[in-house]
């Protein structure tokens, strides 16, 4: 099975990590993976994109034109890569920072609030594994303890303690995420 | 035990497959879209471990003079820097050259000229197989494609370069650098000692015994008569290098009707052109040259006389194309594919400019555009036509 996947926003919102985590988790599940950040000086407040591969075979091109799931969290991401969604495929936005939702019909919509969310739990740190959440539930890419173990590997010991935050947001994003 | 699959940057891999590699010292200076290789090298502190020196220099131009300094002492050394950088590293390579030293250099290269930006760009090919200092020199260039190939290569680069007592270059880019995938990291080897030092590179400046007269290690010779013996020599041992040391990747290239040449990050991307060409019905190769000096002529020359035409596709205007064209020697058409300046294009986009540079005729209808929300132009469909009007007979 392969996946192809780009998510995208503002530099800060945790692009490349939630990126990073499901290239780690595809990783604990024995998939070959591809993690291709844009790593111009839009990290330092414009949009920032990183694609992501998960595919059981050898991944060709790191660099892709079309995408099986898109994953936008601000207007400017919705704008350049709501037309590179494949035909059948997966958009997923946050409405926090999206005031135009998509106008294609041949597309899979879904929406999780994951700014709301963070908000509630006052903690904006959670925002990218809530979004990662609604993401897992809608395409269950890796398997939820695989992603711990994802955690577990791309974080450096000093900061497992936060894991089991990470968790809650995770399942925080399952819970809530809506198709449109 | 077997060897931890890892997730890492390719420049990340560099860092840690030098230490493995038992590299005696790496000396740079920072600039991105390489700085990830000095800075793993910091986290790493092999200096601790296996007492190799890690040394962030005043500038680039210092770094590749240390370099020329430690590979003097016979020691495994290496830098890194992107293009502007290396720009900057060329007088010292060449020394290096000259003075038949081993040493690594790795350009993670970026979009120029001058400055330019912090994209990924292969325009560094000619600077790096034809020169790029000055006199009659050649470094061997290693182009990796994956992560992988970016952690075997360093110790493919430093044996290549004792072998020949000569330099090595990895030459790759951004998205090489930048990229994380699965690596095995090498085995730890130790670093050599003395005496090995000694053994392996009889020549090197390790003080002088009495029994016997110093080394000198120079590039210079005043003598032009002996100074032309030396560039005899020098371009021996490049024919030796060209003989034996070519390295490539052919991708369904046995039963191509088409083929891309295409090396790092531009050779993944067309990996996937490959299975666009497929969908609509069109065999096309991938040879990827692994060693961009020396350049596998040879085999370009044996796949070309079986398919109909070449597309080069460079993150260039068109400079490995150059060597191509010399290895076919013109018999049959060869164009060339390329975005500039830092853009990167995609795998469509390359099938469509494929088909429309060598005029390969596909269904008219088809859906796979340059770039999604572009159509195609009319003249590209009229081109098209007429070529699918020739084929009637």
């Amino acid at each position: 099975m392969k996946h192809e996947i780009i998510i995208a926003g503002f530099g800060g919102q945790g692009v490349l990590s939630m990126g990073k985590i499901l290239a780690y988790s595809g990783l604990m599940e024995g998939k070959e993976v591809s993690w291709m950040p844009s790593y111009g000086p839009e990290q330092r407040g414009g949009t920032a994109n990183v694609t992501v591969i998960l595919n059981d075979e050898r991944i060709s091109s790191p660099v892709l034109n079309e995408y099986d799931i898109v994953v936008v969290l601000n207007q400017p991401s919705m704008d350049k890569f709501e037309s590179k969604v494949k035909k059948g495929g997966v958009l997923i936005y946050d409405s926090y920072g999206i005031h135009q939702p998509t106008k294609r019909t041949d597309i899979k919509v879904f929406k999780v609030d994951a700014m709301d969310a963070a908000t509630e739990m006052q903690n904006s740190k959670a925002f990218n594994m809530i979004v990662l959440g609604g993401l897992l539930k809608v395409v269950p890419l890796v398997k939820l303890e695989n992603v711990i173990e994802g955690l577990k590997k791309s974080l450096p010991e000093r900061h497992h303690k936060l894991i089991p935050m990470n968790e809650t947001a995770i399942k925080k994003g399952m819970d809530i995420v809506v198709e449109k | 035990m077997s060897e931890e699959i890892k997730l890492m940057k390719g420049n990340e891999a560099i860092a840690h497959a030098a230490v493995r590699y038992g590299c005696d010292g790496y000396f740079g200076y920072p600039i991105t879209p390489q700085s990830e290789i000095m800075e793993t090298l910091m986290v790493l502190a092999p200096w601790k471990t296996t007492g190799m020196v890690v040394l962030q220099a005043e500038s680039e131009v210092a770094a590749i003079n240390m370099v020329y300094g430690g590979a003097g002492c016979g020691k495994t050394v290496m830098t890194s820097s992107s293009s502007p950088g290396v720009s900057l590293k060329q007088e010292g390579i060449s020394y290096i050259a000259g003075a038949e030293l081993p040493a690594l250099i790795v350009n993670i290269m970026r979009g120029g000229p001058g400055l330019g930006t912090i994209q990924p760009s292969q325009a560094d090919y000619f600077q790096t197989v034809k020169g790029g200092g000055h006199g009659d020199y050649r470094v061997i260039t290693l182009a990796p494609a994956s992560v992988q190939e970016m952690a075997d290569f360093v110790a493919l680069g430093f044996d290549l370069a004792f072998k020949y007592n000569n330099p090595a270059m990895i030459l790759a880019d951004g998205i090489v650098g930048q990229m994380m995938e699965k690596v095995i990291l090498p085995p730890f080897q130790p670093r050599k000692t003395d005496a090995e030092i000694k053994e392996r590179s009889p020549w090197a400046s390790v003080g002088k015994p009495a029994d016997r007269k110093r080394n000198v290690i120079t590039s210079l010779e005043l003598d032009p008569a002996e100074m032309e013996k030396n560039n005899i020599r020098f371009q021996k041992k490049y024919k030796e290098i060209e003989e034996n040391e070519v390295r490539y990747e052919a991708i369904n290239c046995e039963d191509a009707d088409y083929l891309i040449i295409a090396f790092g990050s531009s050779a993944r991307i067309c990996q996937k052109t490959l299975e666009t060409a497929a969908k609509e019905g069109v065999k096309v190769g991938l040879l990827r040259p692994i060693t961009l000096w020396p350049f596998p002529s040879k085999a370009i020359k044996e796949y070309a006389k079986k398919v109909k035409g070449i597309l080069v596709m460079e993150l260039n205007a068109g400079q490995m194309i150059e060597d191509v064209k010399l290895a076919v020697e013109c018999s049959l058409p060869v164009k060339h594919y390329g975005r500039l300046g830092g853009i990167v294009p995609d795998p469509d986009e390359v099938w469509v400019a494929m088909k429309d540079e060598l005029g390969i005729a596909t269904d008219p209808s088809s859906s796979i555009k340059a770039n999604a929300g572009e159509s195609i132009s009319k003249e590209m469909i009229s081109e098209v036509i007429t070529n699918l009007n020739q084929m009637v007979p």
